[in-house]
């Protein structure tokens, strides 16, 4: 919060990233303006499909150019904008500097390799360190990540570690170059719930530790609740509402937002009180050529006339809170 | 891994096993007498001949002359060759090491091609580079061996005049020369049969990286932050090889169907035209003996091909 | 391959990532559908077009060109094409075109009724490892895997040459050879269809209504005909259409080793045979004979991978 007002660590302004595809371009991100501050956590919430992981993969270029295609904005990374870098900068930044973790753990870590050498493949690449010292960096970086006996574990092959254990090796591996940013994309999604938690837990010291900001992406908002400091909302490729964690949970501005809050199951209401569940109605609408005006107007019950004309701009409203809604 | 390799092995054995029934079997239900020549032959009277029946044991159950022919092959007795007068086994050790050497090097060029062109393919899918090549993998493999080799032999020997059509073991030369006269009668057929397979290889390559490229663990692996050749090779070739090892074994039958045809068109003294040959001089156990040779020769490169695959894919070696 | 379609109204980067689009879609009929992803691929209607005009030539060809196929004409020996004789002649004066056109119903014939044969023979091989299950399946895998491990060719050439005279007494010399290499060539190319035919039971006898017409109690006989094999004929026409390409190759091989038709009959391949040794004087010849394998082929496989991209998406290879 205060870190904002310094130099962001990362900022990104009207960030679109379109797809082509034969059908038309898919406006997957159009419009995103986001922040972060050194060591701040920020939650990026959403439906699946609103441009939250789009935007992280844009951040690092991980989307496949062609068919995407980052069409406008900037990336300050730093200060120094990532959009027009060629691949061979981007190449020190990835992992170095940013790092990244993904939602499939089964899927992230290369079958082939053993968990020691995908580990001691960054440091190789980033810090040119010998064979041998990099080794020692994965069993100590798997020590951290509470992986028991990790001078036997570096030997072994993914297939032999749980879907939970695997994320713990794809955190070692994102920090062992101690980025400054860690953009975790759905890391606990495709966990079971105790493990969701341990995972949760462990980014948490983690950050205690190293001290690198996280932009944690995520479609549950109980997550953000527990581990954000600051939120941003996103729908259908736009940021819709900012705010510290508090703020956003106590006063939700924007239509989408109060609807995606009342809709996480209240466990501390008596079943008698407790109101039915609340869907949002409607569906996301196309990404493909959208139809101009609020992407939400067509699910929102305060909708007008005016907000099927233009798209509202994300505007400061409050200290620290931006909405993007006309009705503020 | 030593165990995954003792498993394979022992798999092998009725795979062997039932393609000597089936071998055998086509033997017995096949009319007339497999001896054919010496039924047919005035000059065996025929007390003679059903004297040799009874010799050769061809009045028993179909199961005991199975298991006396098993024995005898396993054995290392192959029987005698009616034209040439020699031992069976004499006969085809003279003419393998030749097909192993064209076979062996038409696959290793099929590689050469089918991995740089596959990956590049791949990785571009859609490009025009990706599209020539398609084209060109798809006119490969629709080309049949001996019309290639037709076409090789009008272009290089009858039109150019730059090689040899025919295959001589024999050159008569020493040094320079003589390991040139080899290498230029082989170019030839180990073009014909390696541009071939290298066309259907090259559709693999290409379609199992393609499979590969949009795995999650290779945006890890750019994630990372490695270099684009690292990542292709280290990342996607290594872990497409597994599914492509598969099905090159898979095409290891008709790899040796393709050297027949070669080894026929250029006459190279190998075992496959002397298939042809016995097969046209009516030489009934050279034919069984070549034939059952191929099998092992199949099974033998499915055996190798599954070393690969236990080595390639650490989650096969440790189950 | 080349031209294949990339359609597909979800967008996936290759990041892993999906994007939803929620693309309102006309609803159309699955062989329209497919119709319209054939299409698609140019190359492939293309080789459709000149599979159809090859088939068309070889079919009425000989009803315009009434010229016999075995007429000798010493006067007109290896001669280049002219207006007499479009594609020239051989080495006793006969006409190429007759020759290739009597040549090319063979050689087609072959590959539809050895493709035929192996449908009938994998598709009955699937059905019953599928329905069966345990012992028996395994048992049928095991000869399949054991089939395909075969060393084809030179068992093709053993079997003929162990039956075809007695098939000939049998069955005259052009009807037996042909009835021979249709048996052998199919007998050797049923396992990827079976295996196919069997996979689709196990992925489909789960489904919904599979299981509800078990439910209904069905028979498992009028299951199979009525809801597995409907769902399975997409990757088993694939597979026979370059079954077709496969058999006419394994015909020609034959023919071109000297063992496959008798020596009168013309087939594509028969004619490569005998024109290999005048490759100096006359290599229109060969060019003929072997440029219209090389095309009927081509054309073949080109139809099975726009058929592929139309039926069996999924499918890369």
């Amino acid at each position: 919060m205060d870190a904002r007002t310094a130099e962001p660590l990362l900022e990104i302004s009207g960030l679109k990233t379109y797809f082509k595809t034969d059908d038309g371009t898919v406006r997957a991100v159009d419009g995103v303006d986001l922040a972060i501050g050194r060591g701040e956590v920020l939650g990026v919430v959403g439906e699946s499909g609103c441009g939250k992981s789009v935007t992280a993969h844009t951040v690092l270029k991980l989307i496949q150019m062609p068919p995407g295609k980052i069409n406008d904005g900037r990336i300050l990374w730093q200060g120094r904008d990532l959009v027009p870098l060629d691949l061979e900068e981007m190449r020190k930044i990835r992992s170095k500097e940013i790092a990244i973790i993904f939602q499939e753990p089964m899927t992230s870590l290369n079958p082939v390799y053993t968990v020691g050498e995908q580990i001691a493949e960054v440091v190789r690449e980033h810090e040119h360190a010998s064979r041998r010292e990099a080794l020692d960096r994965a069993v100590e970086m798997l020590r951290l990540v509470q992986i028991p006996t990790p001078e036997r574990r570096v030997h072994d092959y993914p297939h032999q570690f749980s879907g939970g254990m695997r994320q713990r090796v794809m955190i070692a591996m994102a920090l062992s170059c101690n980025p400054k940013l860690l953009i975790a994309d759905e890391p606990t999604t495709a966990l079971d719930v105790t493990i969701q938690a341990q995972i949760l837990d462990l980014l948490g010291e983690m950050k205690e530790r190293f001290g690198m900001a996280i932009m944690l992406i995520t479609h549950d908002m109980g997550v953000v609740a527990e581990t954000a400091q600051r939120v941003v909302v996103m729908y259908a490729g736009r940021v819709v509402e900012e705010a510290s964690v508090e703020e956003l949970f106590d006063r939700p501005l924007h239509p989408y937002t109060q609807g995606l809050i009342r809709s996480i199951p209240r466990v501390d209401r008596a079943a008698d009180q407790r109101a039915r569940l609340e869907a949002i109605s409607g569906t996301v609408p196309s990404l493909l050529d959208p139809p101009p005006g609020c992407r939400f107007a067509a699910r929102c019950k305060f909708a007008t006339a005016a907000c099927t004309q233009a798209a509202p701009d994300l505007r400061e409203v409050e200290p620290g809170h931006k909405v993007a809604c006309i009705l503020y | 891994m030593s165990q995954y390799l003792l498993r394979r092995l022992l798999i092998a054995v009725p795979s062997l096993l039932g393609i000597s029934i089936i071998l055998f079997t086509i033997l017995a239900l096949a009319p007339g007498d497999p001896f054919g020549e010496l039924a047919t032959n005035p000059a065996v009277p025929p007390e003679v001949r059903a004297a040799l029946r009874e010799k050769f044991g061809l009045n028993d159950p179909v199961y005991v002359r199975y298991l006396r022919w098993l024995m005898a092959m396993s054995q290392g007795d192959w029987g005698f060759s009616f034209v040439s007068r020699v031992d069976v086994d004499v006969l085809i050790l003279q003419r393998l090491p030749t097909t192993l050497i064209v076979i062996g090097a038409s696959q290793v060029l099929a590689l050469l091609i089918a991995l740089p062109v596959g990956t590049y393919a791949a990785t571009r899918p859609y490009s025009l580079f990706d599209q020539v090549a398609n084209t060109l993998a798809f006119v490969g493999f629709s080309l049949p061996t001996f019309f290639t080799g037709i076409v090789f032999i009008l272009i290089f020997s009858v039109t150019l005049d730059w090689l040899p059509f025919v295959y001589r073991s024999e050159i008569d030369a020493t040094g320079f020369a003589f390991v040139w006269g080899h290498i230029k009668q082989a170019i030839m057929p180990v073009a014909v049969l390696g541009l071939f397979q290298g066309a259907s290889w090259t559709r693999f390559v290409r379609s199992a990286v393609l499979d590969v490229v949009r795995l999650d663990y290779v945006t890890t692996a750019r994630a990372k932050g490695l270099a684009e050749r690292v990542v292709i090779m280290k990342h996607i070739v290594r872990n497409a090889l597994i599914p492509v090892v598969t099905l090159v074994a898979l095409q290891m039958p008709i790899v040796f169907g393709g050297a027949i045809v070669t080894e026929q068109i250029f006459r190279i003294p190998g075992i496959g035209s002397l298939l042809i040959s016995s097969i046209l001089a009516n030489d009934t156990p050279v034919i069984m003996a070549v034939t059952f040779v191929f099998a092992c020769l199949v099974i033998l490169f499915n055996l190798i091909a599954d070393i690969l695959y236990g080595w390639l894919d650490p989650r096969i070696s440790y189950r | 391959m080349a031209g294949s379609t990339r359609a597909s109204p979800i967008v996936e980067p290759a990041t892993g990532v999906p994007i939803a689009v929620a693309a309102p879609r006309r609803h159309v009929t699955p062989g329209r559908e497919a119709w319209r992803r054939f299409r698609r691929h140019r190359l492939a209607v293309l080789s459709a077009g000149i599979l159809m005009t090859m088939i068309v030539a070889v079919v009425f060809g000989p009803l315009i060109w009434r010229v016999p196929i075995n007429e000798i004409d010493f006067a007109a020996m290896l001669e280049s094409p002219s207006w007499a004789h479009p594609l020239g002649t051989d080495d006793l004066g006969q006409d190429l075109l007759a020759r290739m056109m009597y040549g090319g119903r063979i050689s087609l014939a072959v590959g539809l009724a050895a493709m035929t044969m192996a449908v009938v023979v994998g598709t009955l091989v699937g059905a019953v490892a599928g329905v069966s299950r345990g012992r028996v399946d395994a048992g049928l895998m095991w000869l399949t895997d054991l089939f395909l491990s075969l060393p084809q060719l030179p068992l093709l050439l053993l079997i003929i040459y162990l039956f075809r005279d007695s098939l000939k007494e049998v069955a005259g010399p052009e009807m037996g050879t042909f009835v021979l290499i249709v048996v052998v060539i199919g007998g050797f190319r049923w396992m990827p269809v079976a295996r196919l035919v069997r996979a689709q039971f196990f992925s489909l006898r789960e489904r919904d209504f599979v299981e509800a017409a078990r439910a209904l109690g069905a028979s498992t006989l009028r299951q199979v005909v009525r809801h597995i094999l409907p769902n399975a004929l997409g990757p088993v026409i694939v597979a026979g259409t370059i079954d077709v390409a496969a058999a006419i190759i394994a015909e020609s091989t034959l023919s071109f080793l000297g063992l496959g038709f008798p020596p009168d009959i013309p087939t594509w391949g028969r004619i490569l045979y005998d024109a290999k040794d005048y490759l100096d004087v006359a290599p229109h010849w060969a060019l003929f004979a072997g440029g219209a394998i090389f095309l009927a082929v081509l054309s073949i496989n080109y139809i099975g991978d726009g058929l592929r991209d139309a039926l069996d998406p999924r499918r890369v290879m």
